[in-house]
This record gives C-alpha cells, sequence and structure tokens, in this order.
C-alpha cells in the first residue's frame, strides 16, 4: 500500500518513513544537481543565505528537457545521487531534510541522515515522462545560466517514490538484495 | 560514384535523434515486457509496471523517455563508391544534432571541456564513428547515450591467462559493482579483443546492436546467454531493489587481438537503450 506524504518533510514526518515504503509524495520540491549544489554550499561557506528556505526542504536531483509548448516541464525522471554526496551533508545541516535521486549513497551521507533525521526516496530512473505528470507547476528561481541545472521550485502530486534509506539508515538497497538472495537460496 | 549531399546527412541525423529519444526500440520494450510477466516481487513489479508506463506516455505524446537525452552517439557506414559534396562531414553531423536537440526539446547535456566544464548549449559535438565499407549508401545510427549507466562501465586489459573466467567474472564484477545507479534493468555491451580503444568500441557497438540477436559464433552466444543469467541471479533488480530483472539484454561483439593480450570492456545502458538507423 502506498502512503500519502504532504511536504513539508518535519522530523516528525520523516520518522515514520521507513526504508522500502512506497509513497505517493505531494508539496513543494526544489530541483538541483551538481552544479548548483556546488554553488548553494558556496554562498553558505561565504555566510549566504540561500535561494530557498531550506527548513523541512526536499530536493529532487534532476535537470529535466526544456517543456514543449503546452508543458509545465520536460522529462523529469531522477539523476544519480551519488555526485551529491559531497554536498548532502551540508545541505542537510540547513534543515534540508529529504532528496529525491536514485543511486547508492556514501556512508557519511548516511550518518548525516541520522543525525539530521534526511529521507532518502528513490524516483525511478528513466521514467522520465511518467515523473513529469506529477509535476504541476514549474518555477525557475536560481542559477538560470547553468540550463537544465537551474534551480526550479516545484510543485507536484502523488509523485510515486520508494524510501530507499530512512532517517535510522536503513537501506533498501540492501534490504532488498537480501531478501531477494535469500528467498531464492543463492545466499 | 554517387553523390550524397553534406544536408541530406544533417535532415537524417536530426531526424534520428528526435526519434530515438522518443520511441524506445521494439525489442527492448518486448524484453521488458517479459520480464514484467516473471518478476514476484511486489515492488520489483510496481517499478517495471511504471516503467512500461513510461515509455508508453512518451510514445503517445511524442517527448523524451528519460530526461537524461545523452550525448549524441552517430555511427556512420559510408560506402566506398558514395562522394560527400556541400560541406564539412563532421559539420553536418553535428549540425543535425543541433537541430534536432533544439526541434525535438531534448535536454543539452555536453560540456565543452572536461575540466573546466561550461555547457556548450546546443549538445554538440556528436561522438562520431565513420567507417568506409563497401557500396553506394550511407548506413545512419544514432544512439543517444545517457552518463548515469555510462559512468558505471569500465574496461580492463587481462593477461591471456586470465582466460575465459576472467572475463566472466569481470563482467559481474562490473554490473555488481554498477549496483542501483545506472537504473537497472540494463543492457550490458560486452567488447572483447582488438586494442584497447577498438575494444571500449566493440562494447558500445554492441550496446546498438538488438538485444534479441545473437552473436553469430555460438561459442559467444552461448556466453551472452550464460552471462545474462548470472547477472540475474545477482539479486540487484530493477532500480538496485531487489528481484529477478537486473539485466534485459547483454550483447558481445569480439574482435582478434595480440599475442599478449586479452581486453575487455563492459559498457552499461539502462533500460532507455535507444538507437536508431537509417540509410541514404
Amino acid at each position: 500500500m502506498e502512503k500519502h506524504i504532504q511536504l513539508p518533510l518535519t522530523e516528525e514526518l520523516a520518522k515514520t518513513l521507513h526504508a522500502g515504503d512506497s509513497v505517493l509524495l505531494s508539496g513543494t520540491i526544489y530541483t538541483s544537481r551538481d552544479a548548483g549544489h556546488k554553488r548553494m554550499c558556496e554562498a553558505l561557506a561565504r555566510g549566504e543565505e540561500l535561494p530557498f528556505d531550506p527548513a523541512d526542504a526536499t530536493i529532487y536531483y534532476v535537470g529535466p528537457t526544456p517543456a514543449k509548448p503546452g508543458q509545465v516541464i520536460g522529462s523529469a525522471g531522477p539523476t544519480t545521487s551519488g555526485r551529491m554526496d559531497a554536498y548532502a551533508p551540508t545541505m542537510m545541516s540547513v534543515g534540508a531534510r529529504g532528496m529525491i535521486g536514485k543511486g547508492a549513497r556514501l556512508p557519511e551521507v548516511v550518518e548525516a541522515m541520522k543525525k539530521y533525521h534526511g529521507v532518502y526516496f528513490g524516483a525511478i530512473g528513466g521514467a522520465g515522462a511518467l515523473l513529469a505528470k506529477c509535476i504541476k507547476k514549474a518555477e525557475l528561481i536560481a542559477f538560470e545560466d547553468l540550463g537544465a541545472e537551474a534551480l526550479r521550485r516545484l510543485e507536484v502530486e502523488n509523485m510515486p517514490l520508494v524510501v530507499i534509506i530512512d532517517s535510522e539508515g536503513n537501506n533498501l538497497y540492501e534490504m532488498g538484495r537480501e531478501k531477494y538472495l535469500e528467498e531464492h537460496g543463492q545466499k | 560514384m554517387r553523390e550524397i549531399q553534406a544536408s541530406q546527412i544533417t535532415d537524417v541525423v536530426e531526424k534520428l535523434c528526435i526519434e530515438a529519444n522518443y520511441y524506445l526500440p521494439e525489442d527492448v520494450k518486448c524484453a521488458i515486457k517479459n520480464c514484467r510477466a516473471c518478476e514476484d516481487g511486489e515492488i520489483a513489479k510496481g517499478v517495471l509496471d511504471n516503467i512500461i508506463e513510461n515509455y508508453e506516455i512518451a510514445d503517445a505524446e511524442a517527448v523524451p523517455i528519460c530526461q537524461d537525452t545523452g550525448m549524441a552517439c552517430v555511427f556512420l557506414e559510408i560506402g566506398q563508391d558514395v562522394h560527400i559534396t556541400g560541406g564539412d562531414l563532421s559539420a553536418a553531423v553535428d549540425e543535425g544534432v543541433r537541430r534536432g536537440y533544439d526541434k525535438g526539446y531534448l535536454r543539452k547535456s555536453v560540456v565543452k571541456d572536461p575540466v573546466r566544464r561550461g555547457n556548450t548549449g546546443d549538445n554538440t559535438p556528436a561522438m562520431l564513428y565513420t567507417e568506409i565499407v563497401p557500396g553506394d549508401q550511407i548506413k545512419v545510427t544514432v544512439g543517444p547515450k545517457g552518463f548515469g549507466s555510462e559512468n558505471m562501465s569500465m574496461i580492463r586489459m587481462f593477461k591471456p591467462s586470465a582466460g575465459l573466467q576472467g572475463i566472466k567474472d569481470f563482467i559481474l564484477e562490473v554490473v555488481e559493482t554498477a549496483g542501483p545507479n545506472p537504473c537497472p534493468p540494463m543492457v550490458v555491451g560486452v567488447g572483447i579483443g582488438g586494442t584497447f580503444d577498438k575494444c571500449a568500441l566493440l562494447a558500445k557497438k554492441a550496446l546498438m546492436r538488438p538485444i534479441d540477436s545473437s552473436n553469430p559464433d555460438p561459442y559467444y552466444a552461448d556466453l551472452e546467454k550464460e552471462m545474462l543469467e548470472k547477472i540475474n541471479q545477482l539479486g540487484i533488480g530493477p532500480q538496485g531493489f531487489g528481484g529477478k530483472t537486473t539485466a534485459i539484454g547483454l550483447n558481445i561483439e569480439t574482435l582478434p587481438t595480440h599475442i599478449a593480450g586479452m581486453p575487455c570492456a563492459v559498457n552499461i545502458n539502462c533500460h532507455v537503450t535507444r538507437h536508431k538507423t537509417e540509410v541514404i
């Protein structure tokens, strides 16, 4: 059964999510990839503010295709999260709790998630046309020069995600594979 | 000598860039559906259902299947009896990529310098491979390549003593290391032999071959089957969430090599394995 999740991702809400949960996410999220994260972390290091309020925020690691006429946004599936590992702990330290992407994370990211009650959601990599359907509004808010990598505010409705790593550090990538191997007698 | 205008090549490249990014090849669709029918885990089935729904949306609405519309890998097999007139060949190909990525609302994902970065803004240059073949035609193949999977690819220069077992272990090692990162279920392209550079190209070419085809040499056809089966016993599953479907296809291409070596390259692709061909 899918859980309906309404953002913002408060600490209380984060604690109710567990690795392996299928969720339908609704609310405001922000888009950023490595180039945008680098700029945001540099801004924080200089003591400057971010282009959005990071408290309880969720960041979607995505660089969409350009919108066709009449579209809110082009295809918008997740990019590989590992490229944001260098920046994710800093982002969590200022309150950005949710991350949406795909692929493995480093142990230091998982440690930061435990410390700051972060949640790592997986969107289906390569399902950009489907995921775009859940995006009802898209607004460019910073770093326009980065093109596809610019920072956008999105309104999403019932975005189909799976909790990959929860705030206790449980990891579906490990659990899912282990379960499969146990059930199919290859361990 | 048949004359072909450079502008004709531009037009075909433009069209193929768009079509390859919107419409998944039938062999790939078929393999995904077959795997969906065999999966038993709830999460795995759900992921494959979403993947099927995704390519159906892309088909129906003519939109990119995936937002990573890739670097444009362009393969030209040029008949030796063809004379290309009216312009520079690589410029003609780049112009096709430029127009295709603009008109098709495709993402521009190319930086002009690998270290100093900076988006070129039009997805050029193409990664262009030309081959001179007999005949008076040009066969154009465009294979947009995403980098989530490209980044998980590897090449290794084996000693011949490593033998077939060395190759088998390496293929599994690459897939296992890739894990959830390349958006499994993946397609695996394997190149064996040649030189360092040719070997990597073989692996890329293996990804351009339909996944319902086999290597013409029964020895390698059997190895393709065996390795696909072994990969699907790893349990990585769709998106890495666990399951039977870690790869939907594996193709091997080979070349003769040096007495002292046995290069092997493994090029990983995701379930959005795109390629489209047209003959001029």
